[in-house]
């Protein structure tokens, strides 16, 4: 167990001190949310409208981008073949690695939400459920986005490949992140009916996830 | 040649640290003679009453924003066209500093809005460019910390900045144009207030001050980042020497 | 001093600004002193740049 946390901690450090992550993240966050006003027109109502949807799709772009980087620096000096080769259970390494990519990426985005919420004019009650669905609902993303970076390790120029793999397969959580956070402000349907199939959707993830990830890793760096 | 003179980061440094106090005194001065005429002197504005006073760090920080921008493009073709050796430093003090005073406009720009047109952020044409403009400086930013080396970065950063001031007019021409394409149910403007001298005076002293102050915080910081280089220096030679 | 209605929020953009302000200052000085301190360090361990007259030890 002790493997893992060494694992974890250095995985934060690592990615606190080259320090691409979080605030690169944060900052296409914004971006994508600046954009689409500027796509759609600044009237305020529309947007408060679809305010959810915007922060759900600008975070799950966020996450996305950042997902290469979950192998490919250990890919390349070898500590991923160190971690292969070690005694610890391969899928438990990946869950360790995917919870420090979430800790250090996905958790700066659910921070980043109430600031981004006010350039939405959301209410606070919706900002609230937008954040708790993304708190509840990035881990998902970070853990189904292990299986595209561990089939597209090997790849130099992985990039698009990883986005076409992994965004289908985001789908669900999408549709019922936004469903309960639109159902909170809006809400013909109850707040927790979506939430609660998001958290089974994350806690499926957590599972699927590694495993699916251990296997594209051994086949592909075998 | 006094620039070329300046070229030399040791005597730029002595320079500073002879300058330093001055410049400290003379903002902090200026600084209480503003907030005096800001605060307890200028009259209230018959339209805002006097939430008008946010103007007077409002305005100067918006002043600051394009001009930090500017002095970061001056730097820039200092690195690129004359390869002056404080330019890198100028430009990379001044970056941090610009971005600062932006998210400072913005913020009170918000608080300004908020008892004005009853949101804390609307979607008008000026608001929104200083947005950009602080995502611009924010993308520097992360562009100074994403190239390790000190000199690849500052010329990435140079050619950057360049594009960046020559874009930054078009998209507030853009960005103005976006703005009177779509009139919102209410026009809200970010009304300009009666200006007549009993503004315009504390709103000059409150832009002076911000002008030293910033001239202080750069020059303070470029020494810092040449310390910071010498540092560098030093370890490298350390590692070289397998000390 | 009468600021009206919307009290709060000229004292809240006046303090946002002074703390933002404080915040550059602190840093800045904060820098000064880190690196002034590591000079000084590397400095007493013998090593210094070309410019200056010590021997390197």
């Amino acid at each position: 167990m002790s493997g893992l946390a060494a694992l974890l901690e250095r995985d934060i450090r690592l990615a606190v001190r080259l320090g691409g992550g979080a605030p690169m993240g944060v900052l296409f966050f914004l971006i994508v949310v600046t954009l689409v006003p500027f796509a759609l027109g600044p009237d305020l109502a529309l947007l408060r409208r679809i305010g959810p949807a915007i922060l759900w799709l600008g975070a799950l772009l966020a996450s996305l981008l950042a997902l290469d980087r979950l192998f490919a620096a250990d890919h390349e000096d070898g500590s991923l073949d160190l971690i292969l080769m070690s005694s610890v259970s391969l899928e438990l390494a990946v869950a360790t690695k995917a919870l420090a990519h979430w800790i250090t990426t996905g958790l700066p985005l659910v921070i980043a939400v109430p600031v981004l919420a006010l350039f939405l004019g959301l209410e606070p009650w919706t900002m609230g459920a937008v954040a708790l669905t993304l708190l509840v609902g990035t881990p998902a993303l970070t853990f189904i986005g292990t299986v595209g970076a561990a089939l597209a390790v090997t790849l130099r120029r992985g990039g698009l490949i990883l986005a076409i793999l992994v965004l289908p397969l985001t789908i669900p959580v999408l549709i019922f992140g936004v469903a309960a956070a639109n159902s909170a402000a809006v809400g013909p349907v109850p707040f927790g009916a979506p939430f609660t199939i998001l958290c089974g959707l994350t806690l499926i993830s957590f599972v699927i996830g590694p495993f699916a990830a251990a296997a594209a890793l051994r086949h592909g760096l075998e | 040649m006094p620039l070329l003179d300046l070229a030399n980061p040791s005597r730029f440094l002595s320079l500073v640290d002879r300058v330093l106090p001055w410049l400290v005194v003379a903002t902090v001065a200026v600084f209480a003679i503003g907030l005096y005429q800001a605060l307890l002197v200028a009259p209230d504005d018959y339209q805002q009453g006097a939430t008008v006073k946010i103007m007077f760090i409002h305005v100067p920080n918006a002043w600051l924003a394009m001009f930090c921008w500017v002095v970061m493009s001056i730097a820039a073709l200092g690195t690129l066209v004359w390869r002056h050796p404080l330019a890198d430093v100028a430009a990379k003090a001044a970056a941090p500093l610009g971005a600062a005073f932006t998210f400072l406009c913005l913020l009170t720009g918000s608080l300004w809005g908020r008892p004005m047109w009853g949101a804390y952020w609307v979607w008008d044409g000026r608001l929104t460019s200083v947005l950009v403009l602080f995502i611009m400086y924010l993308a520097v930013l992360a562009l100074w910390r994403t190239v390790e080396d000190p000199s690849r970065a500052a010329r990435a950063a140079a050619i950057l900045t360049l594009v960046g001031a020559i874009n930054l007019p078009i998209i507030k021409f853009s960005v103005d144009w976006w703005a009177t394409l779509h009139q919102p149910a209410s026009v809200m403007r970010l009304g300009a207030p009666t200006i007549h001298s009993s503004i315009l005076v504390p709103l000059l002293i409150m832009g002076l001050a911000f002008m030293l102050l910033f001239l202080t915080l750069h020059l303070a910081a470029m020494r810092n980042e040449i310390l910071r280089r010498r540092v560098r220096t030093l370890r490298l030679m350390q590692a070289q020497a397998g000390a | 001093m009468h600021l009206g209605p919307y009290a709060g929020f000229i004292i809240a953009a006046y303090a946002v600004a002074l703390a933002v302000v404080a915040g550059l200052i602190g840093w800045i000085i904060a820098d000064h002193r880190a690196q002034m301190r590591t000079l000084h360090d590397l400095e007493t361990r013998g090593i210094s740049r070309r410019s200056s007259t010590r021997e390197v030890a």
